[in-house]
């Protein structure tokens, strides 16, 4: 138990723990202090000196981010020496930025027009200071836009790219009225080691970062009568959308998705759990092929640990810092990929359509999947597979043009031949999620019985730790898995960058010895991407992640390979996992880039 | 050259005195409380600018519990208008090393730093045979203390504590919130006692000679002497050690060139006395003196009647806009507002009216500002606009 201290707060007396910040104190008694430059992920930097309160006995107010309370103290968050203070740093916020409004992307998610709009802030006194300096915006991305002239220099994307990603591609150069976030060399966004996860976005407050968005390439696809547009769901997707339209963090709104897609005019609406299903298929028997070459046919060439491949930002990073280790990485395509290289064969195949006609167009929690679907190697299909990748958010915007009622559509279940799935294929969209399905689906292909834990839930794996391991030992395998008898496979799950890192330094130090890890580049994995609502916090994440387990659970089936649709694939067209056509259509190769 | 009863030379700090070794060994033979105690009594302050009383810097340090602390020499002397502390470096460096070793000797240090500013690298080569020679005397009588220099870049901002602390780590150099403070948290998270160039010296003095002697100079809550940096419109710029407590008028009449309009004390960070304000302003740390007194690192600039406010004003304003770490909002965009501000009324662009808003600005930068930077701006700005108002608009 933490010692309690006494202080009053606006004048009534409060017993909070020792060492809590004013501002928790205040919100734990429910008083509101507006900021800028906190964010409950990061480490306070208690620079935009918006949350500020007086103290009483103190000339100087005082930052409540980055105060600790002590006992005594005498608080004031609204007196007229800080309400005169608070309103001289809007405005001054204001000053600098590029306050156009109604022509920003971010317009009615901006927390400096939230502020502006509670001060009441009417004129324009001061000088304004954008047409002195020469903002240029860096569009050169395929996923993130950046615009100097809306930024307030909170520094929160830099604190996200160092502190959850470890990325630091976005830093403070210069000082004084120069000062300003830009990449090494001030080069573009585009040219730096970034690796598009787009958690700078969901941190920016205002519209100085912002997905590069496509909606008005999806609606004239849709409008073309030419054109047949498909559209895909991430796993994600469903936990978050709702929080744009109108639900809490907490509810799953899959058919009310599927409603909307269909109104919104997409001619298919289906699922990329289903191509996540597939990968657990490819990656799973991937796996199993591995040890098989390495611990029967003795081969030296095959890496141990194996790491996942979905989640394009991971990919990217390991491109970028361990280059040498790519042979680490699972072959398999991402499920968005995956889903894109389908689409124009085996469904325009079995629709009877042109692939030319047809558009694919996938909506993710992800900014990376822009960059992914962009890469030059994803044309497997003889065509661009995913011709448009839509963030959570921008899925929100269209829906909203749209003049959907969001809240009353009824459910909707996704068209036949790629929009069934599993429970397995749900949980892709949590940290550990695709390990637990990998495991269900492996354990039981080598031995012929469940996994060995509670209702199929591989606990360990789950749940927001930066990194978690787990340790499955097969016993009694399958007669042609004999050789994986009493194998203790070990496991690891990292998320967020920054434990990326940890863990491939645990491997290349020889710390560790994994067979199997898999990585996400966002923190609590797709479900808190950097495309997901704004905003993202760790409480967030944890409901999304309820959210998602609990749609898992109410499933009936929920390992990959039931999934109905699955099989028929491999009957009707792939033949086999790591078939000849899966090699071509389902796995692709990695480069090595540069650190800088 | 003339004297003036009033105006009260000292020679302590460039004394030229052979006996730091001696100084060394009996000061670590004292018990540190018996030093604290001493530094105390002397009521010595900090020389740098804020005045922090020095003895009960090294009393939080020496109390923090930790193995490792540090004692850092802050020489990134950078306030427009100050150059004592470089000539402290290259004629008595001694007294300085003496003192940071004695420090670490109180608290518990065994490494010591001296934060030089990049600007200064000319006292680096002088410096370093100072320390190898100092080092080698430790060693000699067994007494484990080194001493590092750590170049600067060229900030001003870096002269703030914690910005100092960033640099040092190698990180950009941008202040801390505080707390924690130094005492507690300091270079590397340590218990780290930092104290400016001259602070240091007047420590050897104080050790040398007691805090009586010390004390017994200047006045109430202004004890001892200070090197003053003098400029500007006078015949004799240079530095001068004074005692605390003197009147401004002395002090113009002494060095000024008998046509003195204004004294701006403190560097651009300090406050600006109208020749109407001479006789009650005393020079010293803030506390009950007559009129204003002053924070100060020691810069002393006069302004005879050819010198317009306004281009003063523009020209610290712009070193602001310049040398603000453009971290917090307050100090960021207000200097370039202040700037801004005062152009546009001198142009017209603004009227009079809008130098009181400005005015009110200081006032929230004074208040909101992260560090003493930002804080200070409002010092010079506002004792010049209310000043000279009519200056700044016509």
């Amino acid at each position: 138990m933490a010692k309690k201290i006494k202080i009053s707060i606006n004048g009534v007396s409060v017993e909070i723990d020792q060492d809590t910040t004013i501002l928790d104190a205040a919100r734990q008694t429910g008083v509101i202090i507006p900021t800028l430059c906190y964010h409950k992920d990061l480490c306070v930097a208690g620079n935009c000196r918006v949350c500020i309160v007086e103290i009483m006995g103190q000339k100087r107010l005082t930052a409540a981010c980055a105060t600790p309370c002590e006992e005594g103290m005498d608080i004031l968050t609204n007196s007229l020496k800080v309400r005169n203070s608070r309103k001289h740093i809007i405005e001054l916020l204001l000053s600098e930025h590029n306050a156009d409004c109604t022509r920003c992307y971010k317009n009615g998610n901006c927390e400096l027009q939230k502020l502006a709009s509670e001060y009441k802030i009417m004129t324009q006194d001061f000088i304004r200071l954008v047409p002195f300096k020469n903002y240029t915006i860096d569009q050169f991305s395929p996923s993130i836009i950046k615009d100097d002239s809306k930024c307030i220099r909170c520094q929160r994307c830099v604190r996200t790219c160092a502190e959850l990603q470890g990325v630091n591609a976005l830093t403070v150069a210069h000082k004084g009225d120069q000062m300003k976030i830009t990449t090494f060399f001030e080069k573009a966004m585009n040219d730096v080691v970034c690796t598009n996860c787009g958690q700078c976005i969901n941190h920016c407050p205002t519209g100085a970062l912002v997905e590069k968005n496509y909606i008005e390439e999806v609606w004239d696809a849709i409008a073309d009568k030419t054109k047949h547009v498909i559209v895909q769901t991430a796993p994600a997707v469903r936990v978050g959308l709702g929080e744009e339209l109108g639900f809490g963090p907490c509810v799953r709104v899959t058919g009310k998705m599927v409603a909307a897609l269909k109104r919104l005019g997409f001619d298919a609406v289906m699922d990329t759990d289903f191509t996540a299903d597939l990968t657990i298929m490819e990656e799973g028997t991937e796996l199993l092929t591995r040890l098989k070459r390495k611990m029967v046919d003795h081969d030296p060439d095959v890496k141990f640990p194996m790491a996942t491949s979905c989640s394009p930002g991971w990919i990217k990073y390991i491109e970028h810092m361990y280059p040498d280790y790519l042979d680490h990485l699972s072959t398999c395509k991402s499920p968005q990929q995956m889903f894109g290289a389908l689409a124009k064969t085996y469904y325009a195949k079995a629709r009877n359509l042109d692939p030319e006609t047809i558009v694919s167009v996938s909506i993710m929690p992800c900014t990376a999947k822009k960059f992914e679907a962009n890469r030059p190697e994803m044309h497997d299909s003889g065509y661009r597979d995913v011709d448009y990748v839509l963030t959570t958010r921008e899925l929100a915007i269209m829906i909203k043009q749209a003049g959907i009622d969001f809240m009353r559509l009824g459910d909707v279940h996704y068209d036949r031949l790629m929009g069934e799935s599993t429970g397995a294929g749900v949980i892709f969209g949590a940290t550990g999620g695709v390990m637990e399905a990998a495991l269900r689906t492996a354990y039981e292909l080598v031995t012929g019985r469940d996994v060995p834990f509670d209702n199929l839930n591989i606990t360990p794996v789950r749940g927001m730790e930066g990194v978690k391991e787990a340790t499955v030992k097969i016993e009694n395998p399958l007669k042609e898995w004999t050789f994986l008898e009493g194998v203790e496979l070990k496991c690891a799950v990292a998320h967020g960058l920054v434990n990326a890192h940890k863990v491939m330094e645990s491997i290349i130090s020889g710390e560790s010895n994994y067979q199997f890890i898999e990585f996400m580049a966002c923190p609590g994995g797709c479900l808190g991407g950097g495309g997901q609502p704004i905003p993202t916090n760790p409480e967030i994440r944890r409901k999304r992640a309820e959210a998602i387990y609990a749609e898992d659970e109410g499933m009936p089936l929920r390992k990959s390979h039931q999934n109905p649709e699955i099989i028929k694939i491999y009957k009707d067209f792939l033949d086999h996992p790591l078939s000849e056509k899966s090699h071509h259509l389902l796995h692709t190769h990695y480069s090595p880039r540069d650190r800088f | 050259m003339t004297t003036n009863y009033l105006l009260k030379r000292v020679d302590f700090i460039f004394k030229n005195e052979n006996d730091w070794e001696v100084i060394l060994s009996k000061s670590i033979n004292r018990a540190p409380q018996e030093l604290i105690n001493e530094l105390i009594s002397s009521e010595l302050k900090g020389r740098g600018g804020a005045g922090f009383p020095t003895g009960l810097k090294w009393k939080l340090s020496a109390e923090a519990v930790n193995d490792t602390k540090y004692v850092i020499c802050n020489a990134d002397e950078g306030e427009p208008g100050t150059f004592k502390d470089r000539e402290i470096l290259s004629r008595v460096p001694f007294k300085v090393l003496t003192a940071m070793a004695v420090c670490g000797h109180v608290i518990g240090a065994k490494e010591g730093y001296i934060y030089l500013r990049g600007e200064y690298h000319f006292l680096r080569p002088e410096l370093n045979k100072a320390i190898v020679e100092f080092e080698y005397y430790c060693k000699e009588i067994k007494f484990d203390f080194s001493i590092k220099i750590f170049m600067g870049s060229g900030a001003y901002i870096c002269g703030e504590e914690t910005a100092l602390f960033e640099s040092m780590e190698g990180k950009r150099g941008e202040p801390r919130n505080k707390p924690p403070f130094p005492s507690t948290s300091g270079y590397m998270g340590k218990p780290t006692v930092i104290n400016n160039v001259e602070t240091l010296a007047h420590t050897f003095t104080i050790f040398k000679y007691g805090a009586k002697r010390f004390y017994d100079l200047g006045v109430q809550y202004s004890r001892g002497s200070k090197l003053f940096s003098v400029s500007g419109d006078t015949p004799k710029p240079g530095i001068y050690e004074l005692e605390l407590g003197m009147s401004l008028e002395d002090f113009v009449e002494e060095f000024g060139d008998g046509d003195t309009k204004a004294v701006q004390v403190g560097g651009a960070s300090g406050f600006l006395v109208p020749r109407k304000r001479f006789h009650e302003t005393a020079i010293g740390f803030q506390g009950k003196l007559t009129g204003i007194s002053l924070p100060t690192g020691g810069s002393m600039m006069l302004f005879n009647s050819s010198r317009s406010m306004f281009n003063v004003l523009d020209n610290y304003l712009e070193f602001f806009r310049e040398e603000s770490c453009g971290q917090c909002t307050p100090c960021r965009v207000g200097c370039q507002q202040l700037l801004k501000g005062i152009k546009a009324v001198k142009r017209g662009e603004k009227n009079a009216q809008y130098l009181d808003k400005l005015l009110r600005l200081t006032e929230t930068m004074q208040y909101t500002a992260k560090c003493g930077l930002g804080q200070s701006v409002a010092n010079s700005f506002s004792s010049i606009v209310e000043n000279f108002r009519e200056e700044m608009i016509y």
